[in-house]
């Protein structure tokens, strides 16, 4: 948990979901479960022991037809910066055999399944249920063990997992650049499964930290918010919604205290 | 040749058969959460009703309640070695053994509980020194280790061992030193009685259980500290109540029993006023930052109601405390043992909100009340450490001198 | 817990946590170390006594 913060190079990768965007359609948590070979259950119907690294909620505004709406809210990891300087989230310090740790070059906050040794203490202090527990061995049907993604390793009974900004693209973009004989790396070469695969474009994904990513730009949109800000868990995930009920559903309030403004100022990152 | 009885001299104890009878219920049930604990092992922590949402459940509660329980252990030492509190000798034994029952069983639990036995040891050889759990795994590893030296000398003087004479040497020995022995432990116990409080403290993500503090260590940890150092005597007093009236005999003169049960009182008093303040300034400075109201912790619910509140706080902790520090209460045979097993629910109930009401109060606004009940596996696993707890009391109250004034007391043997 | 383990560091936090722990162990294990000598030794006086009488 070395910090090396000061460093030209420090990247801090979020995403930026416009809820105006997303249908539900599901098509980025199947991406998810392709890319990481995430192993599925039988019976899919209860979700609170699926190991779905990115989950969709429906939201309403609570009122009755006419007035009704609806919005899908996509929740992957958020990879907390957590309080204070970044490199504090909920999870990470809690674990006792830094089997998750925050990566200060990217801010991607990474789990280490063969180092875990599954207390679950990260999935207690995660206040949005990211982090998904290994309840079973992990069993796919028939030759689609054949069809499982060779960079990413299938992972054990009895471990957490979670959603990684699929981490493993960037190291091979990584590995593409230095063979090419660059430093930096294209927006377009690190991009995650889930983003590449929203067919109407809701999630953009990029260095928050790099004026030139179109994330920089999303995220101080007067459209944009971040889930459970309060807590200062500090996401790196931030949304977009033009509903004003959309973006207050994305905290805790006090009866008759209104979303301040100023929570607005906050998001915007130095 | 005359033969050394295994049974220590003049005191008067059960016969084979019913001994044997009792031993066998209990072995019945602790084999029952072996069988449980089997399933959870080579099946996976499937067999439990655990969650995604819950992954801390009835084991953590146990393992929060039977440390807290097993408390007694370090505070009596303290008030017997450090302190100097000379009559307490007379029941330090037995708190020992309850608390090596109860660290063993914590540890026992924690082996069951993790998704990975096999890789226990990471978190010593790796240990993330950032972490409440590392802080706790050490000290209570180290801990128990410090109750077992203590236990030792009791196990040496059964008359059979005792006639061996490096135990008998060795016995002496350890008594000698028992104060250093017991300074450890009292260290060692402030650090993961605290640390187990900082466990559901330092949570910032869940709103229901982070509370400020000092530097690294939230107010939870010098409350957990606190109550166990409170109750943890109380749960003593309970077990030697509960043994006395198994055997039909005293053990421990009232004297003894009085000067705990004093103490205890005014610690839990103090701890009570502590957790008021503490209660009061999370419900109206904390929790309103993070955007909750009190009551939305303790509503829109099937079990949790704001009656977990007051049974903790006012009949668990205000009335047994009550109770404690007045002369009357305590010389009042009902009133006494009213007020330890309240104080002794007060602590259980306590550890079960911080780790189970943590997990399921809805944080995201959109998601609701987690509830769990569960599997008979996890009850099974969770009784086996009571059971086991009853063996080892069992056979140490027939084959070692546990009571220093059983002799005394029941000179009739 | 080592000095050996990779992700070991030579700071504050190591230092105090793993120092306070070998320091207990230390206490106990000579704690122990020191009864179990003394125990040893009472006991060959114990029988060097008896082997006089």
């Amino acid at each position: 948990m070395k910090e090396e913060q000061g460093d030209k190079h420090t990247k801090r990768y979020g995403m930026v979901i416009d809820l105006d965007k997303c249908t539900g359609c599901g098509a980025c948590m199947v991406a998810c479960y392709a890319e990481n070979n995430v192993p599925f259950k039988k019976n899919e119907t209860d979700k609170l022991d699926s190991l779905n690294w990115i989950r969709i909620f429906q939201l309403t505004n609570g009122r009755s037809y006419p007035d009704t709406e609806i919005c899908y809210l996509p929740m992957p990891c958020q990879h907390c910066d957590g309080i204070g300087k970044h490199g504090h989230p909920p999870c990470v310090s809690v674990c006792p055999a830094i089997a998750t740790d925050y990566d200060y070059s990217t801010g991607v906050v990474s789990q280490i399944p063969t180092r875990c040794f599954g207390c679950r203490y990260c999935m207690a202090a995660c206040p949005y249920h990211a982090r998904k527990f290994n309840w079973w061995d992990p069993v796919w049907p028939a030759d689609t063990e054949k069809y499982l993604n060779p960079n990413v390793s299938a992972r054990m009974r009895g471990v957490v997992e979670k959603c990684t900004f699929c981490f493993h693209r960037y190291q091979q973009a990584r590995d593409k650049a230095y063979l090419e004989g660059r430093d930096e790396i294209y927006e377009s070469e690190y991009q995650p499964a889930c983003a590449q695969a929203c067919p109407t474009n809701a999630i953009t994904f990029g260095d928050l930290n790099n004026p030139d990513h179109a994330v920089y730009k999303l995220k101080n949109s007067p459209r944009a918010f971040r889930l459970l800000e309060r807590l200062h868990t500090n996401p790196k995930v931030y949304y977009l919604s033009s509903k004003s009920w959309v973006r207050r559903a994305g905290d805790n309030y006090l009866e008759n205290e209104s979303r301040p403004e100023s929570n607005r100022q906050k998001i915007h990152h130095k | 040749m005359e033969t050394t009885p295994l049974i220590p001299q003049g005191v008067k104890r059960c016969s084979k058969l019913q001994f044997s009878l009792w031993m066998a219920v209990a072995v019945a049930v602790l084999l029952w959460g072996v069988y449980a604990m089997y399933l959870v092992w080579f099946k996976g922590l499937n067999q439990t009703n655990m969650n995604d949402a819950y992954g801390f459940a009835l084991w953590i509660w146990a393992d929060l309640a039977v440390i807290a329980l097993g408390g007694g252990a370090f505070f009596t030492g303290f008030l017997t070695y450090i302190i100097g509190k000379d009559k307490l000798k007379n029941i330090i034994n037995y708190a020992v053994i309850i608390g090596f029952i109860c660290y063993s069983s914590a540890l026992l639990i924690l082996a069951i509980d993790i998704g990975q036995p096999l890789r226990g040891w990471f978190i010593f050889w790796h240990a993330n020194e950032h972490s409440m759990l590392t802080e706790v795994a050490f000290c209570l590893s180290c801990y128990f280790g410090v109750l077992t030296i203590e236990f030792l000398p009791t196990i040496f003087e059964n008359p059979k061992l005792d006639k061996i004479p490096f135990l008998h040497h060795l016995s002496h020995n350890m008594h000698s030193i028992m104060a250093v022995f017991a300074a450890t432990g009292v260290f060692l116990s402030f650090f993961h009685q605290g640390s187990l409080g900082g466990v559901a403290g330092v949570l910032f993500g869940r709103p229901f259980s982070y509370r400020e503090g000092i530097n690294v260590w939230p107010w939870t940890f010098f409350l957990f500290t606190w109550s166990a150092a409170a109750c943890g005597p109380c749960f003593t007093i309970l077990i030697t109540w509960i043994t006395e009236k198994l055997t039909r005999k005293k053990l421990v003169k009232d004297d003894v029993i009085q000067l705990l049960a004093k103490i205890s009182g005014w610690m839990l008093a103090t701890y009570i006023i502590a957790k008021i303040a503490d209660t009061l300034y999370w419900a109206m400075v904390t929790a309103p930052s993070m955007g909750f109201n009190l009551m939305d912790f303790y509503t829109n619910n099937p079990v949790y109601g704001i009656w977990i509140l007051i049974l903790e706080i006012v009949i668990c902790g205000i009335v047994p405390a009550a109770i404690l520090i007045t002369r009357k209460g305590r010389e009042s045979k009902f009133l006494l043992m009213l007020a330890v097993v309240l104080a002794v629910v007060g602590v259980c109930v306590n550890r079960w909100v911080m780790v189970l009401q943590t997990l399921a109060v809805p944080v995201v606004p959109f998601e609701e009340w987690f509830m769990y009940a569960p599997s008979w596996q996890e009850v099974a696993t969770t009784i086996l450490p009571v059971a086991y707890g009853v063996i080892v009391i069992s056979l140490a109250h027939r084959y070692l001198p546990v009571f220093p004034q059983e002799r005394e007391l029941n000179p009739s043997n | 817990m080592f000095p050996f383990n990779f992700e070991w560091a030579w700071d504050i936090p190591h230092l105090v946590f793993h120092g306070a722990l070998w320091y207990v162990l230390s206490i106990v294990g000579l704690g122990l170390t020191y009864c179990i000598i003394k125990s040893a030794v009472d006991t060959f006086r114990e029988e060097d006594k008896g082997d006089n009488h």
